[in-house]
């Protein structure tokens, strides 16, 4: 086995040159697998202008930066990142990649894997390294990938026994972040980038990102919204309710994932830790991470269809029946007693 | 100019209504005890490859890899308009992993080139990974834009789409051929068709053609086939040997993952009032709220 192959790199993520918060959490989860395995942690840039963000990685413990810098690269675009990182891994096959399991992750990572014919163990919640017996042969320090599957009804422990490069998404807000004391003495090690007419297949033509000001944490009232509400109409219901009771409107990771609300108004133990007096869970399962958000609320009213959904077992109300009967019903009385 | 799509749907449990029943005591699920379902994101992809048709006329074909019971799904999409259904079926396919699923998919859209646009889900609700469509495009070496949520508009060579992103979306323009992963807010599925649902109830696979001819010997699978193709009823069924896959790439042994253990995650019920659907049930429920301090 060559040295190279005990190294852990992170895709570092970045837009507009600021890094996500992602990339340091697995920066630092990085640091540590390379401690167990004896080995180096190096973080993987692409954009334009980012020396100082390069730097910031040695906050976090990278030993080394490779730092493709192009002003073609500015905004992320699937086919030249693909194409270098892909690149990248079959020239250094590093033992462990972790990307961000964002929009940018989800979309390079499996394009990578699927490239250098590695692993990929989506949305892990928990990395280890580990020996492991498997069909009676015996592995040493493998990267234990531990994620849930079926909608989050049960964890898998995913292994890569024989693949020589294990890659995984995660999560922003899954790892803890953890900076060092003193920054290591890292290097940055200029990757060359030659654009390629084919690179260019897609074109950015336009891009909005709002900066989102919502203040979940200080609502006293908060109508939130699951995958059950169906679709992105059925969803707005949810703002005459708050607007009706005076609440703000938030949602789980399913709603956010379907594109029913923004990510900055996501409840639960990537999103954000509410107490309100009064939280109304509407379509909303109940999982795990979830409730890590909202479970302390002062009191908690569910609404699901589906009388064995655990939401049952945090709240103090609990309605059975379909969100967008019960909701209308809800407003009426709302106004008929109080206005 | 007319498009030619092809969309990639699967089958899957529906993990949205998993009870107590489906998890077997060891923590692993009892796949059949979950009914299974049409992948939502795939359904959607399926409709707005079927409004692109719509649109600029061209052709909507459909295509899984999984066990011969997929058929039914098959049979969903030509009550919501298919043209064409294809099954991708073999023992040597199972316990794939995303690398290995996207390896056999690849393949099959080799043979049935020529296409403007694959069309995929987002991601399938089992596995949760939304990993197949992009390496089924790396492996074409076709580009891809994932997350869409609108179809603005094609243009000869050109395709336009509004993709979602964090906190905001992007305007992408593609150059055909490419690979686009679809979000369930981009359209709403058309229902099934009655009078596609009366004609395709009888669609079958050869394997279906040989189970109805079972211990009828006046019926020969070959004519049978051929009069199901001749009425447009016959799905065609695509093995390992077929697509000439390399078969150390496929199924389990073809996936570099493995489950090493699985786990089921048990949450408790708690103690809680129980409040009437209802107008009165409302009423009450604000007069609770009102007495907690909550309201008024
Ligand atoms: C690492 C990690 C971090 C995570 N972080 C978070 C997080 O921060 N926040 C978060 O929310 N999730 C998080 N999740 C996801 C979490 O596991 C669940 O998948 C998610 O919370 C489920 O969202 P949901 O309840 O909206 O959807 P589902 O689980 O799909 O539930 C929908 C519910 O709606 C009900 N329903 C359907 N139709 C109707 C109807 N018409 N009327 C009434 N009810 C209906 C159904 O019975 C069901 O109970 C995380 C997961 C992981 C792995
Ligand atoms: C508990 C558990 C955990 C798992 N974790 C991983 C993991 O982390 N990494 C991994 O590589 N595999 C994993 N797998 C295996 C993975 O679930 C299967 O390979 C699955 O068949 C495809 O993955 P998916 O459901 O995530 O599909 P996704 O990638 O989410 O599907 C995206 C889209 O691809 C298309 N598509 C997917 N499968 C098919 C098909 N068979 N036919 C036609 N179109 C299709 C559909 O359009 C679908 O919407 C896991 C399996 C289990 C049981």
């Amino acid at each position: 086995m060559s040295e190279n192959q005990q190294q852990v790199w992170v895709f570092i993520e970045q837009r507009e040159g600021k890094p996500a918060d992602v990339s340091f959490e697995l920066l630092s989860k990085g640091r540590k697998l390379a401690e167990s395995l004896h080995g180096e942690l190096k973080a993987v840039l692409i954009g334009h202008d980012l020396q100082a963000l390069a730097a910031e990685t040695f906050r976090y413990g990278a030993t080394e930066v490779l730092l493709a810098d192009h002003p073609e690269l500015k905004h992320y675009n699937t086919l030249p990142y693909s194409r270098l990182v892909s690149e990248l891994v079959d020239q250094h096959q590093p033992r462990i990649v972790l990307f961000g399991g964002t929009f940018i992750g989800r979309d390079l990572a499996p394009r990578v894997a699927s490239h250098t014919r590695s692993g990929l163990t989506a949305d892990c919640t928990d990395l280890q390294i580990s020996d492991v017996t498997y069909l009676r042969k015996d592995y040493s320090q493998l990267l234990l990938q531990i994620r849930p599957a079926f909608g989050g009804n049960i964890i898998a422990t995913i292994i890569c026994p024989d693949a020589p490069v294990q890659m995984a998404t995660v999560r922003e807000g899954v790892m803890e972040k953890i900076p060092l004391a003193q920054p290591v003495a890292g290097r940055i090690t200029p990757v060359p980038y030659t654009p390629d007419a084919a690179d260019q297949l897609v074109r950015i033509i336009e891009q909005h990102h709002e900066e989102s000001k919502v203040n979940l944490k200080a609502a006293p009232i908060i109508v939130s919204g699951g995958y059950g509400m169906g679709n992105f109409q059925n969803f707005q219901i949810l703002y005459e309710l708050a607007h009706v009771i005076g609440g703000e409107v938030a949602g789980t990771r399913a709603a956010v994932d379907a594109g029913f609300i923004d990510h900055v108004r996501q409840v639960g133990q990537t999103g954000v830790t509410v107490r309100p007096k009064l939280y109304i869970a509407c379509g909303i399962s109940g999982a795990i991470q979830h409730r890590a958000g909202m479970s302390d609320s002062n009191k908690i009213i569910a609404i699901n269809d589906d009388p064995d959904a655990p939401i049952f077992g945090v709240c103090h109300y609990g309605i059975v029946g379909d969100v967008m009967d019960v909701i209308p019903k809800l407003i009426d009385a709302y106004k008929h007693k109080l206005k | 100019m007319s498009y030619h799509s092809i969309v990639m749907v699967k089958q899957v449990p529906d993990t949205a209504n998993i009870s107590g029943q489906v998890m077997k005591p060891d923590g692993t699920v009892n796949r059949s005890k979950l009914p299974t379902i049409f992948n939502p994101e795939d359904k959607v992809a399926l409709e707005l490859a079927l409004q692109l048709r719509d649109r600029y006329g061209g052709t909507v074909r459909v295509m899984t890899m999984g066990p011969l019971k997929a058929s039914d799904l098959l049979r969903d999409c030509l009550y919501m308009g298919a043209d064409e259904a294809i099954l991708i079926s073999d023992r040597k396919f199972a316990g794939a992993d995303t690398l290995a699923t996207s390896y056999v998919l690849s393949e099959a859209l080799r043979q049935l080139a020529p296409y403007d646009i694959v069309f995929a889900g987002r991601q399938a609700i089992d596995g949760d990974t939304a990993q197949v469509g992009p390496q089924t495009a790396e492996k074409l070496g076709l580009p891809q834009i994932t997350y869409a949520e609108e179809i603005l508009q094609a243009d000869g060579e050109k395709i336009t789409v509004k993709r979602k992103v964090d906190r905001g979306f992007e305007i992408l323009e593609g150059t055909l051929p490419l690979l686009i992963t679809v979000i369930k807010d981009a359209a709403t599925p058309r229902p099934f068709m009655a009078k596609r649902v009366m004609a395709y109830k009888n669609a079958h696979t050869l394997l279906e053609l040989e189970k109805m001819i079972e211990g009828n010997s006046l019926l020969y699978l070959d004519q049978l086939k051929e009069e199901y193709v001749s009425k447009g009823l016959f799905i065609p069924t695509l093995t390992a040997d077929e697509l000439d896959v390399d078969p150390e790439r496929c199924g389990l042994g073809g996936s570099p993952t493995k489950v090493h253990k699985i786990e089921s995650v048990i949450l408790g019920g708690g103690a809680h009032e129980i409040i009437p659907p209802t107008k009165d049930g409302m009423h009450a429920l604000i007069d609770k709220l009102m007495e907690d301090h909550i309201f008024g």
